[in-house]
């Protein structure tokens, strides 16, 4: 058997154990509840992990581009930019993915189906996955420093606009964006 | 051994965090996820305790020499003057039903987030110092201890819950963590450990009438700003007025729908409804806040700001007041003004100078909700809509924490979205009504400093908007909370961005037809009204999907 074919069969439970890693980065009681809770509205976070870690997998598998892996690592990363994570912390779960590979297929290799070489080109192709990860978590730190700025203007928005006004007789365009 | 290290190995990191119970888990003040300290002349201004400098990331504090007496007797005189408190204490079973129910749990992954941790802060002193079982087995029963470090985590947790009580909805025994955090913050009052977006804002509200501590004049100039504003897109110049006395009726809104954006469209909404059926009633510069931090602050701060509203009513003689969309504000009225202030026996119990409708919710309060009002004259057939003025939107409604759980109030809002605008979807059952996710940003959350920590709490409500989005194209979230008018736009601009904020009337005054006005070509924004009539998919008019 091929890597690709057994990284295509195993994908659940590749899936799975990436989960469950990244799961885990998170204090016990939370990872439990992370993982039990099933309604997606009374468990955002992990709804969101398992949807994001589906579609960079099955994207990664693919060989898909950036920006159609761009959406699943999004929906992660965004997370995670505000939550309390260094930023090493924070992109560091896509690496998980080749602790997961490596568990699910060492009994693959020990039977002779599938290469260290195999394994370790697998893992170059996480790497490239990751650097994706390092992009959307300074593109998600930017807006939000972006958001506060324009949340602070609108808070007095509405007497910036007269006092400029009264000033110079009409609303400018800059004032009201 | 494999030729191959394992990823974690070779990362030389530590993924999983360290399994310490909570006890022993420290706080660690991260920037983004805590407030400011107080200045000290907010303090000065109400007469609190302890005004200083200091900051909550460094080391010390400034506590007064005799801290932990304080504390102690203060936590005292509060079991004794509130039963429910002490109640509260003793009777939680650590079921877990709240665990995960709060918002700022569900989005941010601490544990001690969860609600019955949050109280258990509290409840570890209790029993230690107030309980012989506790005094006794110490740890074995959960009592600690009460060290500094308790008290700057009470400091981080007890402003990481928005007081929002969705954690007491499914609490068997109906424990209010709600009710916990606000006497936590009480004792963190007594120490001078007040945040400064609180107290600052009750300063101004107290000092000058408003939270955001604009003078009368400015007030009313803003005013005169949206009349202007009214008369371009109108072409009606609608006249309210001031202090006046003799007026039937006192309006109070929340001052963020008079400075800031997009509040200020909902107050236009508010001064055309006012116009187009005549009705007799005045706006006061003095009481000129709805709102009030003092429900953040305490007890006695907030019987203060209540008391203003009142006395202005007295003053101007009015028969009762009418109040604007605001959250917190109707907790204060309709939980505590009553054996706070109340009752209001120099005014009359409203009745509807348009329908006649007798307010009898309103009886000892003497104040009507906006919401309840507008929806009474639509009922009535009162007013002219043309909801086809609104076909650019689509429209979900969030419910604020204050109105839904602590007033049950849910069908009036969305009686007046359906027939204000044509396209209305309902959010997911568990995210909505007495269910409904918090904003992340309430009981004096908003400031700017705190902005990680919000995001993280508006998640579970953002996630619920963006189901919506994705589903129906929904790109307006309605709300009757001028907080959440201030930090939902934020919310949505992170996690949904293409869905913008607005409250009920503003809606209202899109659709409103005012008699004499010219012919509309724009929204109260400014924007421009294309195409009118029903587009392609859409649902009938006052048909709700959901
Ligand atoms: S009141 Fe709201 S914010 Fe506070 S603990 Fe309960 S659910 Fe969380
Ligand atoms: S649901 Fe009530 S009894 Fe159960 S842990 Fe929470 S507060 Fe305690």
């Amino acid at each position: 058997m091929k890597l690709p074919q057994v990284l295509t069969d195993r994908k659940p439970e590749i899936i799975a154990r990436w989960f469950h890693l990244v799961v885990s980065t998170y204090p016990p009681d939370t990872a439990k509840f992370l993982l039990q809770e099933k309604d997606p509205f009374a468990n955002p976070v992990g709804q969101a992990l398992r949807e994001g870690l589906e579609g960079i997998y099955e994207g990664w598998l693919k060989g898909v581009s950036e920006k159609e892996l761009y959406p699943y690592m999004d929906r992660i990363v965004r997370i995670r930019a505000v939550q309390d994570f260094s930023p090493s912390k924070a992109v560091g779960f896509v690496l998980l993915l080749k602790e997961a590979l490596r568990q699910e297929l060492e009994p693959e290799i020990k039977k002779g189906h599938v290469s260290w070489e195999d394994l370790e080109y697998a893992y170059s192709l996480v790497d490239r996955v990751q650097l994706l990860a390092f992009d959307v978590y300074a593109k998600c730190r930017e807006e939000l420093y972006e958001i506060r700025v324009k949340e602070i203007k609108n808070r007095v928005q509405k007497l910036w606009e007269r006092v400029n006004k009264e000033i110079t007789g009409e609303v400018r365009p800059e004032d009201t964006q | 051994m494999s030729r191959i290290s394992k990823p974690e190995e070779l990362m030389k990191i530590n993924y999983r965090p360290p399994k310490t119970g909570w006890m022993d888990t420290p706080v660690e003040f991260r920037r983004g996820t805590w407030l400011y300290a107080a200045k000290p002349k907010s303090l000065e201004v109400l007469e609190l305790p302890n005004p200083r400098e200091w900051s909550p990331e460094e080391e010390d504090w400034k506590l007064p020499e005799n801290w932990k007496e304080i504390l102690l007797q203060g936590l005292k005189e509060r079991l004794e003057r509130f039963r429910s408190l002490k109640l509260f204490l003793d009777i939680c079973v650590r079921c877990g039903a709240c665990a995960d129910k709060c918002h700022f749990f569900l989005g941010s992954g601490d544990p001690k987030n969860m609600p019955v941790l949050r109280a258990e802060l509290l409840r570890s002193i209790y029993r230690r110092d107030f309980t012989t079982t506790g005094k006794i087995l110490g740890k074995l029963v959960g009592a600690r201890d009460l060290t500094v470090e308790v008290v700057k985590e009470w400091y981080y947790y007890f402003y990481q819950c928005t007081e929002c009580r969705r954690c007491s909805l499914y609490c068997p025994f109906g424990i209010d963590t709600a009710e916990i955090t606000m006497l936590g913050r009480e004792l963190l009052g007594l120490l001078g450990c007040y945040p400064d977006w609180t107290v600052a804002s009750a300063a101004n509200c107290y000092r000058v009438g408003n939270h955001v501590g604009i003078e009368p004049h400015a007030f009313r100039d803003m005013v005169e700003f949206c009349v202007d504003e009214i008369e371009n897109i109108t072409g009606i110049r609608v006249e309210p007025t001031f202090n006046r006395k003799g007026a039937e009726i006192l309006f109070i809104a929340p001052s963020g729908d008079v400075f800031a954006d997009p509040g200020i469209y909902t107050f236009m909404g508010y001064l055309m409804l006012f116009h187009e059926i005549g009705l007799d009633y005045t706006l006061s510069t003095y009481a000129s806040e709805g709102g009030n931090f003092g429900l953040f602050t305490s007890h006695e701060v907030m019987k203060r700001l209540n008391a203003k509203m009142y006395a202005e009513a007295k003053r101007l003689g009015v028969k009762w007041i009418l109040g604007g969309e605001c959250g917190h504000m109707w907790r204060v009225i309709h939980q505590y003004m009553d054996t706070m202030n109340g009752p209001a026996d120099f005014l009359e119990e409203p009745v509807s100078p348009i329908t006649g409708t007798k307010f009898e919710n309103a009886k000892s309060t003497k104040m009507v909700h906006i919401c309840e009002f507008t929806a009474d004259l639509i009922r009535h057939g009162k007013l002219n809509l043309d909801p086809s003025r609104n076909d650019h939107l689509i429209v979900t409604f969030h419910d604020s924490c204050n109105p839904s759980r602590a007033m049950g109030f849910f069908e009036e809002p969305r009686y007046i979205l359906k027939n204000v605008c044509r396209n209305f979807y309902e959010m997911p059952e568990n995210t909505i009504k007495e269910n409904t996710f918090c904003c992340g940003s309430g009981a004096g959350l908003n400031a700017d400093e705190n902005f990680e920590m919000r995001m993280r709490g508006g998640f579970p409500r953002a996630n619920a908007v963006r189901y919506v989005h994705q589903k129906y194209g929904v790109n307006l979230l309605a709300c009757i909370c001028a907080i959440d008018r201030a930090a939902l736009p934020a919310l949505m601009d992170y996690w949904v961005p293409g869905v913008a904020v607005a409250g009920v009337h503003e809606l209202l005054g899109n659709a409103l037809v005012m008699k004499g006005e010219k012919e509309r070509t724009t929204t109260l924004r400014g924007e421009p009204l294309e195409g009118k009539g029903k587009r392609e998919g859409e649902m009938e008019p006052g048909k709700d999907d959901a």
